[in-house]
């Protein structure tokens, strides 16, 4: 059988691999500077005001599982494709450790369902090493990048407010909305323990930033995507706009094999195997631009070899892979009795959090380093299946409205009224922490297993170390503290070292990093510090693979900003003629 | 199938004869174009998900006696008051079929529990649980609906009829009369100008100063924002 691979398209300047924060971010940049892009995305295409794809303001009864995750792990409404496990595209985990690897494969990839908390990382982020003897410091700082978030905060638009704190930088903020009661609850709580809430900074457009997206209309659900585009997707913002452009050849359903080389070691282009029609490709480009995801990115490095890179492009170093690190999570529930039999109204809001808690603590006072911050969620949801569970653990323990105690559980009418009158009063708490990157936290290429395109996969090996656990048990405690001082009760029971403290899995927090990071010492990093590869001048990496450290803040922003950063770079080079 | 894909497919080697010839027959019936003749509503999805929407809701699980007792506790867990319908008012003995389908852990717990209900009413009444007297059947319930009264031999029983409450609730509530029924306010385009002032009073909260500076004034959500 003949088994030709075919080229794609014309010589471009810039092949693009990878179509979330940084790959949008980078498209966006390099197509208005004129530059011809070719966009790979290993997902369909995806656009939340289709009517084919839209699930804005649909009702749970319009699914038959009522919103259930079954197929989708976030709920059958919520707006990314994939999840933990991808059938025909597995990954391996290396002796008993463990690693859950969330992928979206469609245009605009994780940035479609993200919780689009948007920090910026702050002057000690990038340079923690030198504050506590831990991990490594960046090659930058932050007064480098503050130029960068601060057009994307204008470009894109985030709410929040000065709050001058040392390591929570201020930015270009649109006004927050006022926030829900339990968030009042949990705001005068906090004050009480010293704990500061304050208003969240999320990528919500409480007013418009440009023509083409409107204001949010408060449906609480970012998570589905946005019809008007009033919450930032990498698709609905940055990806669709510069193809609609004409300057963006969009490949979607395309899944990168291996990066090309030339035998002067320059990348040529990418090989990927078309997942409609199975047939194989290449485009052929300038410059490389890898943006498929910290563990994509990663894969697809280690996979391209030749004989000038045994071990991979990129990867003279044998860091590609290495200092893989998540956020640390852990979080517990609670039962607000002030809330039972709330009167109604509709505080749908914004999707997600109206405040938050930065982090707060002196490490100097604490047995761990670094941070984490606190998210919280409650009120009056939208119903939607689960939401009712185990009313037997609550209905016993409160009078009801005669005033006196009945038995747990039940049937009948007087159960029909508990569930009204249990309804909006629950709230959760989730910590989202910084933990420490280490070399031997890895992911690397599984010997043995391919994927059904016959890619070579990726094989974790992944261990929290007694840092980040003992930061999940101060997350605990935190918790208790709060629910306490509010007057609720915590729901189940709290967890202890038997489950190290409720510590989530490596990977489950989707926030993972670092696995070509950028430095100045070649032998220590993949990247330099305009994330360009120091073995190959023309391949540079804009997810966030780049990091050194991950800090207590969601990374996207970040992405964007050095991708950003890393784009003006890549036209700046072009023009010398140096790549 | 023809040879050169029969051939690929003994290739993969892990196959089992019988999978592989139930997979030909399989080929041979048209494939169902997706949708076709099939309610499914529009809701997003992807064409793997619409075609196991289709796949489910053509598969039938429970017997017409199983949902008989299905229908009798939903309505037993929630019935109609001066609120709302009933569960099956809300057909959630319809929606109990297919999520056990979608969620397949949730077959045999609930097979088995109606088993169990028939077994133990049997014992009580010398009839299935269908058959039984609503007296009958309230007293029985009465020995699972309260876990923490419960004797400890009844707590498979106990456990069957946590989980039925839980799907009937999940289904009920989820459903148009139920959503009308716990007063569920929102999915609906709006200006959120924070908690009603009552609501504030009633719980001694208010916004102060810095926050009512800080937060957006609906006034100005049409506007352009500029930072200059």
């Amino acid at each position: 059988m003949a088994f030709q691979i075919k080229q794609k398209g014309p010589v471009y300047d810039v092949c693009i691999v990878g179509s979330g924060a940084g790959g949008g971010m980078a498209a966006k940049i390099l197509s208005e500077a004129g530059l011809k892009v070719a966009l790979l995305e290993a997902g369909p295409r995806y656009d939340p005001a289709d009517p084919e794809q839209m699930t804005q303001l649909k009702w749970p009864y319009e699914s038959p599982r009522r919103g259930a995750g079954t197929t989708r792990p976030f709920g059958d409404f919520d707006a990314a494709y994939g999840g933990w496990e991808i059938e025909g595209e597995p990954y391996t985990t290396k002796q008993g450790t463990k690693f859950d690897w969330f992928r979206s494969r469609m245009v605009g990839g994780r940035t479609n369902h993200w919780g689009r908390i948007s920090l910026r990382f702050g002057p000690r982020d990038f340079k923690h090493k030198s504050y506590d003897g831990l991990g490594d410091d960046w090659p930058i700082a932050y007064e480098e990048v503050a130029p960068f978030y601060d057009r994307v905060d204008k470009m894109i638009g985030v709410f929040g407010t000065k709050e001058g704190m040392p390591n929570e930088p201020d930015g270009f903020f649109l006004p927050p909305p006022k926030p829900r009661l339990h968030e009042l609850m949990i705001k005068q709580a906090g004050s009480k323990l010293g704990i500061p809430v304050i208003p969240a900074r999320m990528s919500m457009l409480t007013r418009s930033v440009n023509k083409d997206r409107s204001p949010c209309f408060y449906c609480g659900q970012c998570g589905r995507g946005c019809s008007v585009y009033a919450d930032f997707s990498s698709s609905s913002v940055l990806v669709n706009p510069a193809v609609k452009s004409g300057h963006v050849d969009l490949y979607d359903n395309a899944m990168a094999r291996e990066v090309l080389s030339n035998n002067e070691g320059k990348a040529t282009g990418i090989a990927y195997v078309d997942k409609i029609d199975l047939e194989e490709y290449r485009v052929m480009a300038r410059v490389i631009v890898l943006a498929a995801s910290a563990g994509e990115t990663a894969r697809l490095l280690l996979n391209s070899k030749s004989s000038r890179y045994p071990n991979g492009m990129a990867n003279a170093s044998g860091i590609v892979g290495k200092y893989l690190h998540d956020s640390t999570g852990s979080s517990r529930a609670a039962f607000l009795p002030q809330l039972m039999d709330r009167k109604r109204y509709n505080e749908d809001g914004v999707g997600g959090m109206h405040m938050y808690i930065p982090w707060w603590g002196d490490n100097k006072k604490l047995d761990f380093p670094r941070g984490y911050h606190m998210e919280f969620g409650g009120g009056m949801r939208m119903p939607s299946y689960g939401f009712v569970n185990a009313i037997e653990s609550m209905n016993g323990k409160y009078p009801g409205r005669d005033g006196q105690m009945k038995p747990a559980g039940g049937y009948g009418a007087g159960l029909k009224d508990d569930y009204r009158r249990f309804y909006g009063a629950t709230i959760g708490f989730a910590g989202r922490g910084e933990s420490i990157a280490r070399e031997d936290n890895y992911c690397e290429i599984d010997p043995n297993v391919v994927d059904k395109w016959g890619i070579p996969v990726l094989r974790f090996n992944y261990t929290w170390s007694d840092h980040e656990i003992k930061q999940a048990k101060h997350m605990q405690d935190t918790f208790e503290q709060l629910i306490h001082e509010m007057g609720g009760v915590p729901l189940g029971n709290k967890p202890g070292p038997e489950t190290m403290y409720g510590l989530e899995n490596p990977g489950r927090i989707i926030h993972e990093v670092g696995t070509t990071r950028m430095g100045n010492d070649p032998k220590k990093s993949v990247l330099n510090k305009y994330s360009q590869a120091h073995d190959v001048k023309n391949l540079f990496v804009v997810d966030g693979g780049s990091f050194v450290s991950q800090a207590d803040k969601n990374p996207t922003w970040t992405i964007l900003a050095l991708s950003m950063r890393a784009s003006e770079y890549i036209m700046s080079e072009l023009k010398k003629q140096n790549i | 199938m023809d040879r050169r894909e029969t051939l690929k497919a003994l290739a993969v080697g892990s196959l089992s004869v019988s999978t592989f010839l139930t997979a030909c027959k399989d080929d041979k019936k048209t494939k169902p174009p997706v949708g076709a003749g099939v309610k499914t509503p529009v809701y997003g999805r992807t064409d793997e998900e619409k075609k196991r929407d289709v796949k489910l809701e053509e598969e039938k699980f429970f017997t017409p006696e199983e949902m008989k007792t299905i229908t009798i506790l939903a309505d037993i867990i929630i019935p109609a008051d001066e609120h709302s319908g009933s569960a099956s008012d809300a057909k959630v003995p319809a929606f109990i079929e297919f999520i056990v389908k979608d969620m397949p852990k949730y077959k045999t717990p609930m097979r088995g529990g109606l088993r169990w209900l028939d077994l133990h009413s049997a014992r009580l009444y010398e009839n299935r649980f269908t058959d039984c007297s609503s007296k009958q059947q309230l007293a029985l319930l009465d020995q699972i609906a309260y876990p923490e009264k419960a004797a400890p031999e009844m707590s498979q029983g106990v456990a069957f009829f946590n989980l039925m409450r839980d799907l009937t609730a999940n289904g009920f509530f989820t459903s148009k009369i139920g959503i009308k029924d716990i007063d569920y306010r929102g999915n609906t385009p709006n200006e959120w100008d924070g908690v009603p002032s009552d609501v504030l009073q009633q719980y001694g909260l208010s916004y102060d100063e810095k926050t009512l500076a800080q937060c957006l004034k609906t006034e100005d959500r049409g506007k352009l924002m500029t930072w200059d």
